[in-house]
């Protein structure tokens, strides 16, 4: 293939929403066997300009050329049939039919009198899928597949059209590390053969391990395109932010208080056993552990979402009983849920009200809501947390990642609870709105507050958390201090290895 | 003053689609005959809608709560003969309460499984539909219920009469209409309803009884079925047992052409008046042009399927999309 032919070229491309410019006038070109990271915060209008990009959107200035031939793209399909393919971050398959159907849907081939051709189906299916190198076959039912494996029959789909671009969106964001290897593998096999790849993605790591060259955009501005080679993280997260961020970790100046959350014997179900631990005012505990480690069910339970098999919960040394979230909120718990746009927020209605949402009965004028009450808790804490929206009409659907969860988190601090359980507080958000979430979260435990975080990165509980428990298979393995954790014993706790040297 | 652009008339009709609907409907409607727009005609239209109106506005509370209520049809009825039979019974002054005591007790039991059994609402209801049929007919044992004495009951005035010149069902509709609005955009219950239809997770998530809200709003839908049969009842003074038979669609109709999403989450009280006086502004229209009565039912589908693409379309922008 010819290298100088771009396989893919944006030109000054230009769209505009009403009241905000979401791209201004952004270009970059992507050569035949690259791979190109677009990177940017949250809003900064990535998804915009992929929607552009496949079609869903028209552009209102600019063009898009495939190699070098200008093209107006009319929906993702037309542009798939342009060789230009999307491997989307939520999955789109039909979990109840096989790889194949999956892989050709729409386009299955024919007999005579419209019968499937299944062998042939089988066959062509099978082809791509030994290349990929993957450990499932043709008939596999797709619900039955892992997330990755899922990913690969998305990738495999691609594949049926020779593309010249694939734009990969946060691709690893729900793959374990052994599996992001095997996608790292394909990426590069897709290059080999001349495939222009677009890549974004948060996660610095992979960008920096992967990626030929970097573009960056701010704003709905494209800030430049860097080669990777050349450039590092602090360099690339100015671009993104305007800004260089303190990553290091802030150690906590303050006194640690009471008890304010203890947990004895909890158990529930097969999930999780024989749990213990504590919480203080004014620190923060990290669970860490991989996803299914029972973390998100040990705070579930302690919302009240579910019932604990046996074992207790005691806040401020007082046992108590949660059998609803209603009772855990009454007694000043608050939980910062795993899904944000599932459980945290209900995306058609608007900032204010989703914020004023666990307090909306305590908010009245007679029998009415008291608009300027809750306008005043809105303002306060958008303020506070720097929430960046039009104002508090706007639906929460509209906002990108990092002011969801800030919404979210807003909820919850505007009802002043005494412990603050917070799960994956960075799942999905740019690098920008990542630290100051987590320096909010240091202030939080500097003011008082008893928070746990649960994730599954280990850069983010390193960075915010006094404390580290390790969870494995439903069970405790350790706990770490700050001063004592390193990544190695960290890594062999949650891989379920006994260790001796326990502090 | 800054200069209406194309893009800002476009993003009020998106918004405003269904009014700007009804404003052609009545234009249209006016030409072809000037008495469409008569005071008489007018009065007489919303009149005439007011009990399916009315079963609409509890409906509408159901539906932006993530649920469908298919058994007001069936409910009305049972509450028309209901009242109708208590009125020779017990007197109009207890027989109202009963009625109302009874509707609500169904209500309750639609609330019961949907709410707290989570039972899927459109089976529940639609089971209840063809339930509550049986249970007027055992009531009845399948007669036609009169009143014995239609000339001496204060009754009457309910369906029949008016007050300062404006008609009691339009009196209750607005009335209701005014309350159940305050209610559903002011008050914190009403909140919780938008939040269960939106997002019955997050809703849970946050502290908001889930399963006390819907119970809720099946409530309302029985309280305003049972003001609607005691309007029907009241004007007749006397019924068959199929009276309401066919009025859940027509109701769901109106709160659907009135934007409410299907899905919930969505509508206001105000819309759904809209899409009733729409609903009935077209059927009062096509017998005025001149239209066979029973061609309505095929011109009203039609014009129902339209404005709901119509109000899609301006939502997305165009009128054909490959997405949602």
């Amino acid at each position: 293939m010819n290298t100088d032919i771009p396989a893919l070229r944006l030109e000054g491309i230009v769209k505009t929403f009403p009241g905000v410019r979401a791209l201004d006038g952004v270009s970059f070109t992507v050569q035949p066997g690259e791979v190109h990271a677009l990177m940017g915060e949250n809003g900064a209008g990535k998804s915009t300009l992929m929607k552009v990009l496949g079609g869903i959107y028209q552009p209102d200035e600019g063009q898009i050329f495939i190699a070098e031939e200008a093209t107006v793209m009319t929906s993702p399909l037309h542009a798939k049939a342009r060789g230009v393919v999307f491997i989307h971050q939520e999955l789109s398959l039909a979990d109840e039919l096989s790889v194949a159907e999956n892989i050709f849907l729409g386009e299955l081939p024919r007999k005579s009198f419209g019968r499937v051709d299944w062998d042939k189906l089988f066959n062509d299916t099978n082809a791509i899928l030994t290349t990929l190198n993957v450990g499932f076959d043709a008939q596999t039912r797709v619900g039955d597949l892992s997330i990755a494996n899922q990913q690969m029959v998305e990738i495999a789909r691609a594949l049926t059209v020779d593309p010249r671009a694939v734009i990969f969106d946060e691709p690893t964001a729900s793959l374990t590390d052994a599996e992001k290897v095997v996608l790292f593998d394909v990426i590069a096999d897709l290059k080999s053969r001349g495939v222009g790849i677009i890549y974004i993605s948060h996660r610095m790591e992979e960008i920096f391990k992967i990626t030929d060259r970097i573009s960056v955009l701010r704003d709905g501005q494209y800030r430049g395109t860097v080669k990777t080679s050349e450039t590092d993280e602090d360099k690339v997260t100015q671009l993104m932010i305007g800004r260089s961020l303190d990553l290091s970790r802030s150690v906590s100046e303050h006194e640690v208080g009471k008890v304010a959350l203890e947990v004895r014997g909890l158990s529930c179900g097969n999930l999780y056993n024989d749990v213990n631990f504590t919480v203080r005012r004014g620190e923060v505990v990290g669970f860490y552990g991989l996803v299914g480690a029972g973390r998100t069910e040990i705070a579930e339970t302690i919302f009240g979402l579910r019932t604990p098999s046996t074992g207790t919960i005691l806040l401020d040394g007082e046992e108590v009983r949660i059998n609803s979230p209603i009772d855990a909120i009454r007694r000043g718990i608050s939980l910062v849920p795993e899904d944000r746009k599932g459980q945290g927020l209900v995306l058609g209605m608007n900032c204010r009200d989703n914020m004023t949402l666990p307090q909306v009965d305590d908010m009245t004028a007679g029998p009415f809501v008291s608009d300027g009450a809750e306008v005043a808790i809105f303002d306060q804490y958008r303020d506070k947390l720097d929430i960046r929206t039009p104002g508090w009409r706007q639906l929460v659907g509209n906002l990108s990642g990092g002011n969801q969860q800030k919404i979210v988190i807003g909820k919850w601090l505007s009802m002043h609870p005494n412990v603050l359980i917070v799960d994956e507080p960075t799942r999905g958000i740019d690098v920008g709105s990542k630290s100051e979430i987590h320096n909010l979260i240091r202030d939080l435990a500097a003011q008082g507050y008893a928070v746990i975080v649960i994730s599954s990165e280990m850069p983010e509980v390193l960075h915010v958390a006094d404390r580290i428990i390790a969870m494995y298979h439903g069970r405790i393995m350790r706990e770490f201090t700050a001063e004592e954790v390193t990544e190695d014993s960290l890594i062999q706790a949650i891989s379920g290895i006994e260790s001796d040297k326990v502090a | 003053m800054a200069e209406l652009t194309k893009q800002d008339i476009g993003r009020f009709l998106a918004r405003q689609g269904i009014l700007v609907a009804f404003v052609v409907f009545m234009i249209a409607f006016a030409l072809a005959n000037p008495r469409f727009l008569a005071v008489d005609n007018i009065f007489g239209v919303i009149r005439s809608s007011a009990i399916l109106g009315v079963m609409a506005l509890g409906v509408t509370f159901v539906v932006i709560g993530g649920n469908l209520d298919l058994s007001v049809g069936s409910m009305m009825s049972f509450s028309t003969i209901v009242v109708l039979d208590l009125h020779d019974k017990l007197g109009p002054t207890l027989a109202i309460p009963a009625m109302f005591a009874m509707t609500l007790a169904l209500g309750a039991f639609i609330g019961f499984l949907v709410g707290y059994l989570k039972l899927n609402s459109l089976i529940v209801t639609l089971g209840m539909l063809s339930a509550i049929h049986g249970l007027t007919l055992t009531y009845s044992g399948g007669k036609n219920m009169d009143i014995a004495d239609k000339e001496g009951t204060w009754f009457a005035v309910i369906g029949q009469g008016s007050i300062a010149g404006i008609p009691v069902p339009i009196l209750l509709f607005a009335g209701l209409a005014i309350v159940l609005s305050m209610m559903l955009g002011k008050t914190p219950f009403g909140r919780k309803v938008y939040a269960v239809g939106g997002n019955g997770t997050a809703a849970t998530f946050s502290g908001v009884p889930r399963a006390r809200v819907v119970f809720m709003t099946y409530m309302i839908s029985a309280f305003c079925v049972a003001t609607a049969g005691m309007m029907q009842a009241s004007r007749s003074l006397g019924s068959q047992n199929t009276v309401g038979q066919g009025m859940e669609l027509e109701v769901l109709a109106a709160v659907i052409l009135g934007g409410a999403s299907l899905l919930g989450g969505s509508g206001t009280i105000f819309k759904t008046v809209i899409g009733v006086l729409i609903l009935g502004f077209i059927q009062n229209g096509l017998l005025l042009v001149g239209l066979e009565f029973y061609v309505q039912y095929v011109v009203t589908w039609v014009i129902i399927i339209l404005a709901v693409w119509l109000d899609i379309a301006a939502k997305r922008g165009r009128l054909l999309s490959p997405i949602a």
